[in-house]
């Protein structure tokens, strides 16, 4: 059976999903798919074992900020599987966003993706970084979507002029 | 004891402390070891009983301040103070993830000025995640500027940080004085932060997010507010009164933990435990431990870095030392090793010390030794922590924000005079 992986990204979701449910073959299994950085609950533990302690384990904001981030991951693929208005599986990850994304695509027929960055004109720097790495190493099929309709092509700068030699 | 070996033996005993206070073995108190460590060099003649008890006198009112702090921002989590600034930040963002950035700056920036880095990392960082999560904007811009403004924001006022209060002890200045020279480089040093971030954070800051449900009129903790303007208000009356701002903040504590013990929101113990009796033990003995280091050898290897004088020079050797200290070791040794170095050349040297010891630690999150201790602790909660965008963030923000801050602390002492 076709595997379509639909990446959940905070601000950028809804394309993806509205993507999977346009592209995807009517019989494909689709997977939500969010990732939770552990960097962002990490920074808020090493923020606290800076203070030396002051320190009780039960007040390590880094633990409930791994709480938060759990309930508001299975939050939002709620949000995104009502969306899609079909069954689907969601699958919540913790780690490095692009080296899980990866890992979760292999195998897969598709992944979906919304580009990053500033909406109001097409590229450059589209990507973040960790959207750059997962294009870069997929493993299967791409879907690069716009989070919401596309500026025209008058929004990219004007090519820069041929240097003299090229004349 | 020899003095060579009296430096060496009570090295070890300052760096055992410090692994026993991050590390935390077996979830003892940090004071567990630094207290036996201060024992043991007083019991081995590195540091004299007369010293050890003049260095106690020196801490004793800072660590009561601390602890009153510490108790004070606590209450007004108990009050929902941060729990209505993160109903403050959805509002004023409007599902902007760029407005949302600029009011975690300013909430996060008056938060540890007023009520100490603690209360940044520990009551507001959850509350900013939340907000974040909230308005579907990703976390990490918001999250990352609530762990930098812990350090960089510590420097307008005494109560901001640990380090602060050590150093205003040591200064001689005044509350105001000293929130009227540091306000400047205050202001520059969170600025430079803010223009880095929306730099670095841009393709996460630009996807977008949305307006979040309008919620009833949510609900302002006026007494923990008014609490906190009173107390503000009691620092620089105590300075012109010539009493020691620690009362004040006493008296807003008291206030608070009067009212939730009335109302039956808290109990004797829950304020206790805020004070953090453990940890304040443990500064005090870190305090004589490091004192015996410093008065056996480092103070005289260190006194050759340290350069005389306020000039900008000067300065900017005296904050870059005291960030490379901070970042090797942590910045409370580091501030404890650098105050008697420099307070002999007077204010403007032992501010400096702070813009260093406060800005730098953004560099390795707690200093080295406590980075590679605490990635320890990392791999024990299952997921590898990835350092090297927080690495090269700080390499961004650090450098930039301590010079234009020093230069700023240059411009203040100059104008205002020290």
């Amino acid at each position: 059976m076709t595997v379509v992986i639909a990446w959940i990204v905070e601000g950028t979701w809804p394309a993806c999903v509205d993507a999977a449910r346009a592209h995807a073959p009517g019989d494909a299994d689709i997977a939500l798919l969010h990732v939770t950085a552990s960097e962002v609950s990490g920074v808020a533990r090493g923020a606290y074992a800076g203070l030396l302690g002051r320190a009780r384990p039960e007040r390590d904001p880094g633990t409930r900020l791994e709480h938060l981030a759990t309930a508001s991951a299975g939050q939002l693929l709620a949000d995104a599987a009502g969306r899609l208005g079909r069954p689907c599986t969601r699958i919540q990850r913790t780690g490095r966003i692009e080296r899980e994304v990866v890992a979760a695509a292999e195998g897969a027929d598709l992944l979906i993706l919304a580009r990053d960055g500033d909406h109001t004109h097409l590229g450059p720097r589209s990507l973040s970084p960790a959207s750059r790495f997962i294009v870069d190493h997929a493993p299967c099929p791409v879907l690069l979507v716009w989070p919401e309709p596309a500026p025209s092509v008058a929004t990219i700068p004007p090519p820069p002029p041929h240097p003299p030699q090229h004349r | 004891m020899s003095t060579p070996l009296a430096e060496a033996v009570s090295a070890v005993l300052m760096l055992a402390a410090l692994a026993g206070a991050v590390v935390r073995p077996w979830g003892w108190p940090e004071a567990v070891v630094a207290v036996p460590a201060a024992v043991v060099v007083i019991g081995i003649g590195a540091i004299s009983l007369s010293q050890a008890r003049a260095e106690a006198e020196q801490l004793g009112p800072v660590i009561g301040f601390l602890a009153a702090v510490l108790v004070l921002a606590q209450l007004c989590d108990d009050e929902g103070l941060f729990r209505a600034c993160g109903a403050w930040m959805a509002r004023a963002a409007a599902g902007r993830p760029r407005r949302l950035l600029a009011c975690v700056f300013a909430v996060a920036s008056v938060v540890t000025a007023v009520l100490s880095l603690d209360a940044t990392i520990v009551l507001l960082t959850p509350v900013v995640f939340a907000t974040a999560a909230r308005l579907g904007a990703r976390p990490k811009p918001h999250v990352f500027a609530c762990t930098h403004l812990s350090n960089t924001a510590s420097l307008l006022l005494p109560v901001s940080n640990l380090t602060n209060l050590l150093a205003f002890a040591a200064s001689g200045l005044s509350f105001p004085r000293f929130a009227e020279l540091m306000v400047l480089p205050w202001l520059v040093a969170i600025g430079t932060e803010y223009v880095v971030f929306r730099r670095f954070f841009a393709t996460d800051l630009d996807a977008g997010a949305q307006t979040p449900p309008a919620d009833g009129p949510s609900s302002v903790p006026v007494f923990a507010l008014v609490t906190v303007a009173c107390t503000l208000a009691g620092f620089v009356a105590a300075s012109a009164l010539g009493i020691s701002p620690a009362w004040a903040a006493f008296a807003g504590a008291a206030v608070l933990a009067a009212r939730a013990l009335a109302q039956r929101r808290s109990s004797p113990a829950a304020i206790v435990r805020a004070a953090a009796v453990p940890f304040l033990a443990f500064v005090l003995a870190l305090g004589i431990v490091v004192r015996a280091v410093t008065d056996n050898g480092l103070a005289a290897a260190l006194g050759h870095l340290v350069p005389g004088g306020t000039g900008l020079p000067a300065l900017l050797a005296i904050a870059a030392l005291a960030a490379v200290l901070a970042n090797v070791i942590n910045n409370l040794p580091a501030v404890l090793v650098l105050l008697p170095l420099a307070a002999p050349a007077g204010p403007g040297a032992v501010l400096a010390v702070l813009l260093g010891t406060n800005i730098g630690p953004n560099l390795t999150y707690a200093g080295s030794l406590a980075t590679l201790l605490w990635r320890r602790i990392v791999h024990e909660h299952e997921h590898e922590v990835e350092i090297g965008e927080f690495t090269r963030l700080g390499l961004l923000t650090v450098p930039a924000a301590l010079i234009l801050a020093t230069l700023a602390l240059w411009v203040s002492l100059t104008v205002i005079g020290g």
